[in-house]
């Protein structure tokens, strides 16, 4: 091997084994349950409780829902400042990086100031107000990404010549968002939609202290109860965002096609 | 009354006047060009007739309704882009479709408009073809049946053929105005190419700097430019330095040599300093005949272009070219010879604007 190309590998090499063999690790441990053989037993004592399926699905539909309102929310904002407000463009993308640097609990006991049960607005006292609190959080917390997806997304396309030729053909505003530009950028909604999932499926603080049946709570009640069930699903958790990683991966190949671009 | 009236119409951005006092009346179903450089205006006003932009002064009428502050959207026009524009998510015929889908037609009616618009670009086996799939010629003639699929009263292109390659732009060109034609539509066709605003237009609008420098049909335009700018930038033009001998019978002189003119020398004094321009080809090497000019020069350079001989003539300070055809039986004069050109009056193109120092 060239002594120019030993460093850069070096230095790959150093760096996966940073990454892998923690993760090998874990999932050794975790195949431990049964002494003396390796066996799947934390794994399958883990998709038998009833508790995974319920925290994992309700997970699962507060992400979707963060995702629909984080499409219906950044969306048309991006859309509109790249059209009529260019001049504002590093502001709004400095507000985005925000919750990158404000921690979550900030962002909860704000919640928690604001809409508890004695407040002007108890959104806290009632089930279904706080977890639309906790979407709501949740967007703001994927709002970096999921913006940046679309931007990046709406660069790619000539968004102000294509708005201009569905107006000159009569299309509306709304007609020219939903018809025109959202099916063009939808691999880039895509890329922030698995990116935005994958946050919320294991996102804690925000769920705990909402006390709402998330899967974030519940990895840790495990955790703190269980010896081999943690490690189990830990890799069960990398699994899922590596699943969603490998789904942009397809969809920004695959889709490219069917949308008509190369 | 005109279909489509533009009335004192200006375009001013912070301190720049970009389009400056333009009026236009256009007849329904006339091809009007509006041709000049970069920056001149023609898009602009372009754009305020599509209702991108808002005139800053002036009215906008089109059949006999005011739609200066209408929403593009409401105008009932068709655009062409110099980047087609085409949707990349939709294919061919849901491109040409879109307009009809978003003004609720039938499914019955949008079916077999399209197919129509598909058969008029002759292009009915790429229906369901992605834009990335089709040449840039292709996405164009699709870009215009999309404009075209409403019916709109207006069609405007924004220089349509900039961006393809100069065999494909001529052919197309050709449909364009073939297609225009057959439908009697109002067309407004920007462009910087004086060829193409030639031979598709019925008037010519020329423009320089947000001001209209000359309105006329082709032949006008350039046989008898009204300015300067209109003579130098269509066509190409030898411009010479002349002095007035006789302002009332337009006789002039270029370096001591008496030549005349039918153009008017009106506000000329005797003895002053004109611009007069000779295209290249209203001149050739020849003796004075009849009432016709001569100019007695040194040839300076020739140009072997293969079917055409171009000739560059000193004539003192002065310098014309001509272009001659290439003939094997005669053998092109050479550097340093003495020649004649001959011109007729009517050819000696008098210029407005500044005069040479």
């Amino acid at each position: 091997m060239k002594a120019e190309r030993f460093g850069p590998w070096l230095a790959m090499v150093l760096g996966t084994l940073y990454f892998v063999v923690p993760l090998i690790a874990t999932f050794e441990f975790s195949l431990r349950k049964r002494r003396g053989e390796y066996s799947f037993d934390a794994y399958r004592a883990v998709f038998a409780d009833t508790r995974f399926i319920e925290s994992f699905g309700y997970s699962t539909m507060i992400a979707l829902i963060t995702i629909l309102v984080g499409v219906l929310l950044v969306v048309p904002t991006a859309y509109v400042i790249r059209l009529r407000l260019p001049r504002i463009r590093p502001v709004v993308e400095f507000i985005t990086l925000l919750p990158l640097v404000i921690p979550a609990i900030v962002i909860v006991f704000g919640y928690l100031r604001l809409y508890n049960s004695s407040s002007f607005l108890p959104m806290t006292a009632s089930t279904r107000a706080t977890d639309l609190l906790l979407v709501f959080a949740y967007v703001v917390l994927s709002m970096p990404y999921m913006y940046r997806a679309v931007d990046t997304g709406l660069r790619a396309i000539d968004v102000k010549t294509l708005t201009e030729a569905a107006e000159s053909l009569g299309a509306s505003w709304w007609t020219i968002l939903f018809k025109i530009i959202l099916p063009n950028v939808r691999v880039a909604v895509l890329s922030g939609a698995f990116l935005t999932f994958a946050i919320v499926i294991g996102e804690f603080t925000m769920a705990s202290l909402l006390n709402r049946p998330a899967f974030g709570p519940y990895l840790q009640n495990v955790g703190a109860n269980s010896a081999y069930e943690p490690s189990a699903l830990a890799v069960i958790a990398f699994v899922v965002t590596w699943a969603c990683m490998g789904l942009m991966q397809l969809f920004g190949s695959g889709a490219r096609g069917a949308s008509g671009t190369r | 009354m005109a279909f489509l009236d533009i009335a004192g119409v200006r375009k001013v951005y912070g301190q720049t006047t970009v389009v400056r006092e333009f009026n236009l009346s256009v007849e329904r179903g006339e091809f009007v060009s509006f041709l000049g450089p970069s920056g001149c205006g023609k898009t602009t006003t372009l754009r305020m007739v599509a209702g991108f932009e808002s005139p800053t002064v002036g009215t906008i009428t089109i059949d006999g309704k005011n739609v200066t502050h209408l929403p593009p959207n409401q105008r009932n026009i068709g655009m062409v882009f110099q980047a087609y524009a085409l949707f990349p998510n939709m294919s061919v015929a849901d491109n040409i479709g879109f307009g009809l889908k978003v003004a609720k037609k039938p499914a019955a009616e949008i079916g077999p408009r399209v197919k129509e618009m598909l058969d008029l670009i002759k292009l009915p086996h790429l229906a369901d073809r992605y834009p990335y799939q089709l040449s840039g010629g292709q996405q164009q003639r699709v870009a215009l049946a999309r404009a075209l699929a409403n019916k709109p009263q207006v069609l405007l292109l924004d220089e349509p053929l900039s961006a393809l390659d100069a065999k494909i732009r001529v052919s197309l060109r050709e449909e364009i105005r073939t297609l225009q034609k057959a439908l009697g539509i109002t067309t407004i066709f920007v462009t910087h190419d004086q060829e193409e605003a030639l031979s598709m237009s019925d008037r010519i609008v020329v423009m320089s700097d947000g001001r209209m420098e000359q309105v006329g049909n082709p032949f006008e335009i350039y046989n008898y430019p009204s300015t300067r700018f209109v003579a130098g930038f269509v066509g190409t033009l030898n411009i010479l330095k002349a002095r007035v001998i006789d302002a009332a019978t337009g006789k002039l002189s270029i370096d001591g040599q008496e030549v005349a003119t039918t153009r008017s020398l009106d506000g000329s004094a005797n003895g002053s300093m004109r611009s007069v321009a000779l295209r290249p080809e209203a001149v050739s090497l020849g003796e004075r005949s009849g009432t016709g000019n001569a100019l007695t020069g040194t040839i300076e350079e020739v140009g072997f272009l293969g079917s055409v001989v171009r000739i560059k003539v000193r004539i003192g300070e002065n310098a014309v070219s001509l272009d001659t055809f290439n003939s094997s039986s005669v053998t092109p004069p050479k550097r340093g010879d003495t020649v004649s050109i001959v011109f007729t009056r009517e050819d000696l193109l008098v210029l407005e604007g500044p005069e040479p120092a």
